[in-house]
């Protein structure tokens, strides 16, 4: 967490026109909450089935018709998985999160001409289980920069949305265990459910003093002020080794995870506030992450380091095309350093989350210039995207 | 007889191309120098007030807390104030310490003076003592002393503090143009006090951040921005007296005519700071970069106007903008004499620099000025993103003193 950014919130509120304007357009979403887009072109009415486990992600066929399509998702494995379509550079087209063991659930995305890849991430590890997928039709037009950027700004709000909703999906999760008293499962969801908060925290923090209650370290409050949130609980759980007394903060804790996604999914970003979400995130792990501050007595900070990178790197791919226009070897530099953070990060991978960070000074140094070599063209979006 | 440094630069000067060290002493006696050195360049150390506090503030500067050490008594604390005090009267002057000072001394002992600021003009050194909170406990009987506003700082939003960095029982400010004369005088300070005082941290800065003078420009922080712009200067004689120096009934008399000292050591996060976008870094100060103006403005000096709107009727100001919240209409009309320095004392580990801004504060009284404004900072900065105070400390900075008494001597009447 950080200090409320006045400046983001000055840039992220949106007035109530803004509000209506945002719901005019939400899009259809899959029957449980999760993200799609309404559709203008034809629509593809069988669905790609996708059967997805702990080690596989068998797509029912991986050519599809340009338009509309569905995708069903059945996860057949033991983990909660996730299943993405990416664009190049791993733009995010559409996904679903929190798919339980069991569950089905169904991604709605629009498609033209070309070639994907699908991703399962059993685990919600890593890159996933990738497969191709073409679809196919005719090329569109290359559309105009203006075009791409509104695009962009789409394709981030439904990004946001689903991370929302998994957000509250996973902290339900996490409180309950808090509540029942198993010490064991809270620390286990702990750096879960905190993952979706991490990826789209430059949204949540422009929601005034809901970040502050959720994700405030027992240093950032003030003298008098109640010390609640997710940091609150760690300590418990990590020093304490104890849920003893955590009852209250847990409902709190729900109340207000309630409140930012219902605030995150209606909040409308223009192409600037991406870019400047984007930098904004890596700031945070530059100055939280790296020092092993942000989760100090849990040592899960690569968790929501991680997490902050994607969430980094969804702002960025959403605009991406735009950037392609304007500035390809931008585009360039951007997805070589995004894939050396994360090929840092990998050293310290244990199962499906990571090693708890105690990293030696050489370790800690090198995570530092990976991120600090990311950050620098990142802080550059910005300024691509604002060029007329 | 001590050599002056004054007298030697003159004697170098007027025999240029002699050099090598047995030509020194041969160049002093031949000046014949008293000691004496330019008025511009020497700074009274006598007077109703410390020096180096409204003096136009040096580019440089060296900061130390001291501790008293465990054996040290009341008895050794007032000789170590005499012998500190006589110390910085020569210093100041531009002469070197002691009796024999550095190089006149027996051969076989060590010199007085550790000798590094032989060579070098008196450079405005100023040397300037306060009392922090700990040196009024039982241990010298100056409980009963120890002014109300000598407040132990609460805990602000966000603090990172380092003991190690943080409050002492005495500190000394050291400011010169010149960064050698400035570590001379604490090095030789330092040295005097062994035995009954120790180092307990020190700070190097450069590049002053504020102006406490007109005739001064206001310099940059190393966030690229003027710094300082509305800070009290040495012309507003009746705004000192309001917000400056302790008034007769404000305390223990001894502070009368003396100022409260507020050290925060605030590590900036340069490197964020620098890939923020223009706009954004002019939005959280409230000024623009170039000019210094505040924002909507064109000269830095421009009166502030914290509605000014832009060509789309949008608010120039954030109600966050540092420059509002550190504002005396925001902090019940409190405002400080700033003399803090950059520093970049070398690099963090993760491949970034150690570097932010030293920040000193003079006052009245710390729970009607810095407490409340940096209640309100740390609460709401947005700068709070960029920066992190990992040292602090609070000092009460006696009075001036005449030729014959020595520092702190009121506290000890």
């Amino acid at each position: 967490m950080s200090v409320t950014r006045a400046v983001a919130v000055l840039l992220c509120l949106i007035g109530p026109v803004g509000l209506a304007g945002c719901a005019d357009d939400e899009p259809a979403s899959g029957d449980d909450g999760t993200s799609g887009t309404s559709g203008t072109g034809g629509t593809d009415s069988a669905a790609v089935a996708v059967s997805a486990s702990d080690d596989e992600c068998k797509l029912s066929r991986s050519e599809v018709k340009a338009g509309t399509n569905t995708f069903a998702v059945t996860n057949q494995g033991s983990k909660v998985t996730e299943f993405y379509v990416y664009a190049e550079g791993d733009r995010v087209m559409g996904e679903v999160e929190n798919i339980g063991p069991g569950l089905k659930r169904d991604l709605i995305v629009e498609l033209t001409a070309g070639r994907y890849q699908t991703a399962c991430k059993p685990g919600m590890a890593g890159n996933g289980i990738r497969g191709d997928l073409t679809v196919t039709g005719e090329a569109t037009a290359q559309v105009d920069t203006d075009t791409a950027l509104k695009q962009a700004t789409e394709s981030y709000q439904r990004y946001v949305r689903s991370q929302a909703t998994a957000l509250e999906e996973r902290t339900a999760e996490f409180v309950a265990a808090v509540k029942a008293g198993d010490v064991a499962k809270a620390k286990e969801l702990f750096p879960v459910s905190r993952t979706y908060w991490e990826r789209i925290e430059p949204v949540a923090e422009s929601f005034g003093d809901l970040d502050p209650k959720i994700d405030a370290r027992e240093n950032d409050v003030e003298p008098g002020t109640e010390w609640t949130g997710f940091h609150r609980i760690e300590k418990a759980l990590w020093i304490g080794n104890t849920t003893a007394g955590m009852s209250p903060y847990a409902d709190r804790l729900m109340a207000d995870v309630k409140t930012v996604v219902a605030k995150a999914k209606v909040v409308r970003l223009n192409p600037l506030q991406l870019a400047n979400g984007a930098k904004e995130l890596l700031d945070e792990v530059a100055t939280t992450k790296i020092t092993g501050e942000e989760d100090r007595y849990s040592h899960t900070d690569l968790w929501d380091f991680r997490a902050n990178v994607e969430g980094s790197q969804a702002a960025v791919q959403a605009l991406r095309p735009a950037l392609q226009q304007r500035d390809p070897a931008l585009v360039t530099t951007l997805d070589t350093r995004f894939a050396a953070v994360f090929t840092a990060l990998e050293k310290y991978r244990s199962g499906d989350g990571f090693k708890p960070y105690l990293p030696t000074s050489a370790e800690r140094r090198h995570l530092s210039s990976v991120v600090d070599a990311l950050a620098e063209p990142v802080s550059k979006v910005a300024a691509v995207v604002a060029r007329k | 007889v001590t050599i002056s440094r004054r007298g030697l630069l003159g004697g170098i000067a007027a025999a240029a191309g002699a050099g090598g060290i047995g030509g020194y002493a041969a160049f002093a006696a031949a000046s014949g120098s008293d000691g004496t050195a330019p008025a511009s360049d020497v700074v009274d150390f006598h007077g109703d007030h410390q020096a180096g506090i409204v003096t136009p503030v040096q580019d440089r500067l060296h900061f130390a807390a001291f501790d008293l050490v465990d054996s040290a008594s009341r008895n050794d604390l007032v000789r170590l104030l005499k012998e500190w005090t006589a110390a910085a009267e020569r210093m100041t002057a531009g002469r070197d310490v002691g009796e024999h000072g550095a190089v006149s001394g027996p051969d076989d002992a060590p010199p007085e003076d550790t000798g590094e600021a032989l060579d070098l003009p008196p450079s405005r050194l100023t040397l300037t003592i306060g009392f922090g909170p700990s040196l009024f406990d039982k241990r010298f009987g100056l409980s009963r002393l120890r002014p109300p506003a000598l407040v132990d700082l609460p805990r602000f939003i966000g603090d990172t503090l380092d003991p190690a960095r943080c409050g002492g029982d005495i500190a000394v400010q050291a400011c010169s143009d010149d960064p050698q004369v400035a570590v001379h005088a604490i090095r030789n300070l330092a040295r005097i006090g062994f035995g009954t005082t120790a180092v307990r941290y020190s700070q190097l800065g450069f590049g002053r951040t504020s102006s406490t003078s007109r005739d001064q420009a206001t310099p940059r922080n190393l966030m690229g921005f003027k710094d300082g712009t509305r800070n009290l200067k040495l012309e507003d004689a009746a705004k000192l007296e309001q917000h400056l120096w302790v008034q007769p009934g404000d305390g223990p008399d001894w502070m009368t005519g003396g100022s409260y000292l507020v050290s925060r050591r605030i590590r900036m996060m340069i490197e964020t700071w620098d890939r923020t976008s223009l706009a954004e870094q002019e939005a959280i100060i409230g000024r623009h970069k170039g000019s210094g103006a505040p924002l909507g403005k064109a000269d830095e000096f421009d009166e502030i106007d914290f509605g000014i709107r832009d060509d789309a009727g949008e608010p120039r100001f954030t109600p966050e903008a540092h420059i509002r919240l550190a504002h005396p209409s925001t902090n019940g009309g409190a405002e400080l004499l700033r003399r803090g320095y950059n520093f970049v004392d070398g690099s963090d580990g993760l491949g970034r620099l150690d570097a932010g801004l030293f920040f000193l504060a003079y006052q009245r009284d710390p729970r009607r000025q810095f407490i409340p404004v940096q209640r309100s900072l740390a609460r709401s900065d947005v700068l709070n993103e960029y920066i992190r105070h990992n040292g602090s400390g609070i000092f009460a900075c006696p009075p001036g003193i005449r030729a014959g008494s020595f520092w702190g001597e009121t506290l000890f009447a």
